[in-house]
Formats: C-alpha cells, sequence, structure tokens
C-alpha cells in the first residue's frame, strides 16, 4: 500500500490525515499542515534546520517518512511557547542574539531545548558536542552556546522556585 | 527532493517482517532509514516496497549473554552511545558510537543499517572487524550466523540474502586485559571518515598480545581487516616498536583512492599514523589506564 491513514499527535494536537509513503515529514509539516517554522536546509541530512522531536528525541524531519510518525508525538518550534509565553530558549536565543540570518534556529533550539530535558546542566563542550549536527552558516556559534547557557540557568531557576 | 513512490508496510514482529520481504520481488528493509531515505530521494535507490522495521521491538536491546555482548540490529547508535555497559567495558565500540554521523543522526540510525548497507564509510564495520564479531540473519528457512569476515561482500554488498534480515550482532563478551580504540579524521562532524582505524586487543599478564584486531574504515571498497598486521603482533610484546611495524603493515592494507578529501599517499600515512595510535590506546586502556 502506498497510501496509509496516520495519527500524529503535534504539539499536543492530533492530526489526522491520508499520506502517502513517500511523503517526508518535513512536507507534512510544512505543506499538509502549512506549519512552516520548521525549515529545510540542506536536504540531504547534514545541516539539521529540519530538526523536531519525535517522541522527545530530535531527529532530521527530511530523513523521516510522515508514515513513520503514525501513532508518535512530533514537537516543532511552533510547540515551544505555552500561552504566548517564551520557551526559555527562545527567550534565550532573544537576549544572547543567539541567531543572525535565523535560518538555522528552529533546528538548534529543538536541538538543544531536547538537550536541557536530558541534561539540565550541560557543560559548554556537551552543548557544543549536542548541536554539532545542527549547521549556522553564519557561524553563530558563540552565541548559540550562550543561549542555551542562559536557558539552561533560567530553567534551573524556575525549578528551583517551583521547588521552594 | 521526494522519494518514487513505494508500497510501505511497518509489521510489529520478526516473522511477519519476514513474511513482507519475502512476499516482494523489489522490497528493502528500512532500519534508521539515515542512508536509505536519501539515497531514495536522490533516485540512487528506488525499492517498490519497505518494510519497516521501527516497530520491531524486539530487535532493540543491548546485553551480556552466553560469553558475548548482543546489541539487536535496530538497537540506536545513540543507545550505544550513552548505555554505561558499553562505556565501560567495550571501549572501541563507544568510540566509535561517539563518531557516527552526528547526534541528531544518531537517534535514528541503527547498528544493523550501519551494518548492513555495505558502505565502506561506515563505523561499525571496521569496529566489528577488529572485534571478530559475528552477524545473526533470520530468514525464511530460519536463523544463521555469519562471521563479521565474510559478511561485507563488496561495495554497498553484504552476504545478507534479499530475504533475510540482519537481527542481531554479537561481539566476543569484555575480557579481563582487554581494550580497544576507534580513531577517525573527518572534516567536519557528520562527514565519512577520510579514514579510521579500529584496534582490538588482549593481553597476557607480561603484556604480550593474546589477541589483536585492525579494521579500518573508508580506505577501500568494503571495511578491511589488517590481518597482516594482527599476526605480525600476534604473540609479541606490546613495544612501540612492534606497533610501528604493524602499523606499517596496515597502512600496505589499505587500498584508498585519491578524492576530495585526500590524495592515496595521504590516507595511507594516515591509516599509519591512526593506527599507531589506536593501538597505544588499546593497550593503555588493555592494561587499565
Amino acid at each position: 500500500m502506498s497510501n496509509h491513514h496516520i495519527h500524529v499527535t503535534i504539539n499536543g494536537k492530533l492530526h489526522h490525515a491520508d499520506v502517502e509513503s513517500r511523503l517526508l515529514l518535513v512536507h507534512f509539516l510544512r505543506e499538509n499542515l502549512n506549519m512552516t517554522g520548521t525549515h529545510i536546509g540542506c536536504d540531504t541530512t547534514s545541516c539539521g534546520a529540519c530538526t523536531v522531536q519525535l517522541n522527545g528525541k530530535p531527529v532530521k524531519s527530511c530523513t523521516v517518512l510522515a508514515v513513520q510518525a503514525d501513532g508518535m508525538e512530533v514537537k516543532t518550534v511552533e510547540g515551544l511557547a505555552t500561552n504566548g509565553k517564551l520557551h526559555a530558549i527562545q527567550e534565550g536565543f532573544h537576549e544572547k542574539h543567539g541567531l543572525q540570518c535565523g535560518f538555522c534556529t528552529p533546528g538548534m533550539m529543538m536541538t538543544s531545548s531536547a538537550l536541557l530535558e536530558e541534561n539540565p546542566h550541560p557543560t559548554e563542550d556537551e552543548i557544543r558536542h549536542a548541536i554539532s549536527g545542527n549547521l549556522c552558516r553564519c557561524t553563530g556559534y558563540m552565541n548559540i552556546v550562550k543561549a542555551i547557557q542562559y536557558a539552561a540557568e533560567k530553567m534551573a531557576a524556575a525549578e528551583k522556585v517551583a521547588a521552594d | 527532493m521526494i522519494p518514487p513512490t513505494f508500497d510501505y508496510v511497518a509489521p510489529k514482529t520478526l516473522s511477519e517482517a519476514v513474511a513482507a520481504l519475502g512476499g516482494h520481488e523489489n522490497a528493502k528493509v528500512l532500519a534508521g532509514g539515515q542512508s536509505l531515505i536519501p539515497l531514495m530521494r536522490f533516485r540512487l535507490a528506488s525499492p517498490a516496497m519497505l518494510v519497516d522495521l521501527n516497530r520491531v521491538e524486539s530487535l532493540s536491546y543491548i546485553e551480556e549473554k552466553g560469553g558475548w555482548l548482543k546489541i539487536g540490529s535496530m538497537t540506536r547508535e545513540s543507545a550505544l552511545e550513552h548505555s554505561s555497559l558499553v562505556s565501560q567495558k567495550y571501549p572501541l565500540l563507544s568510540d566509535a558510537a561517539h563518531v557516527i554521523s552526528d547526534p541528531v543522526v544518531r537517534n535514528m540510525g541503527t547498528v544493523g543499517g550501519n551494518l548492513a548497507n555495505g558502505d565502506p564509510g561506515n563505523d561499525q564495520p571496521a569496529t566489528m572487524l577488529a572485534y571478530g564479531a559475528e552477524v545473526v540473519a533470520v530468514g525464511p528457512n530460519g536463523e544463521r550466523v555469519i562471521p563479521i569476515t565474510s559478511f561485507f561482500v563488496g561495495l554497498f554488498e553484504s552476504a545478507l540474502a534479499k530475504n533475510e534480515i540482519l537481527t542481531e550482532v554479537r561481539i566476543p563478551a569484555s575480557k579481563p586485559r582487554s581494550g580497544g580504540a576507534y580513531l577517525k579524521l573527518e572534516r567536519k562532524v557528520g562527514d565519512f571518515a577520510t579514514a579510521a582505524v579500529a584496534a582490538q586487543v588482549e593481553l597476557d599478564k607480561k603484556d604480550k598480545f593474546v589477541s589483536v584486531g585492525i579494521g579500518l574504515t573508508n580506505v577501500g571498497v568494503t571495511a578491511i581487516k589488517a590481518t597482516a598486521a594482527e599476526d605480525f603482533l600476534k604473540g609479541k610484546a606490546a613495544s612501540d616498536d612492534n606497533i610501528r611495524q604493524a602499523a606499517a603493515l596496515a597502512a600496505e592494507a589499505a587500498q584508498p583512492i585519491a578524492d576530495f578529501r585526500g590524495s592515496e599517499d595521504y590516507k595511507r600515512s594516515l591509516v599509519k599514523t591512526y593506527t599507531v595510535r589506536a593501538l597505544r590506546l588499546a593497550v593503555q586502556r588493555a592494561k587499565g589506564g
């Protein structure tokens, strides 16, 4: 069968769709659902601009079939903010000027927010390792690392307040 | 770019997957898809049907059992990278898992796919050659075990029959006074190796080599087992002089071609240098350092 009925939870909302097996997840998001926050960069699994979280893990959505996401949870950059309030990682990129042209930013944020879920206090080395599959053509890595560090501190502070 | 049209099934069990693969003329297994999907998008591969193994949960495990470290073929490279068992007892495997493509790709990429793809630029083939691993394949007629030395047949070609699925790779369980290392030169994260060397050694109480495995990445049409270098070291002292002589033999075993990553001479020289360094590190780790 080359046509499939899939149901995918994207940013908390369940979507049903009929898709061809050859439809890539990134095209499903951008073209079928008009969610253009996820970018297409290199088209060759190299640059990471299309990174989304699939069941919590960052993956390159240009190299996953939409049908493979059937029954799974996808999180995209559109799902980072809650009720109009920016996610700490978005705030970090804003505060620390973590973007120049902005093309790699959605992928960078999906990879780094997944890192902070797994490792809330990463060292600079761990941050650089985690984002090594996401390329910034502006070479703005210094500020991207600072943005992620900002988010880590912000999230730790919020956690502390919640614990107190 | 969009792949040509194809049929797709995602079975939940291995037996369903074997039946699906055997039931179609031009079917192919989809593991992590990090090589196959790009190939299909560039229309370099156009299988009529994909049998997706991502929902076969029984193929994902890392466990020590019966004298082996057994790894299910659908185990993600990131699972190896983050396994404490692997990092504590299998340093060669751990080294390799940390440098396969990039961290995001490793969340999808699988051990089985890395081997079955038959790409000499992949990192698991040389690793498994150095370990002296075995591969388990299941087809309509049941299971067979393939020694890794006869698994890589040619460029993008393995010993798997069209209707067989790679289900497991097993490495001899870690022994005392053994150690290994994987050293890879890549132009940037995510690139294939310019060249890489896998080394696995076991030492006796007098620091002589009991066994040596050396695998070379991306310097031939398949990963290469540097047997002359291995044989040279067996029974000899783990001295720097012996390691250097073995590295020269490993460099002779390499069959690199010139490309945008470097000239033939450069790659051969790289194999020599990295064999020295990988063996030194393997010996140091075998001694507990």
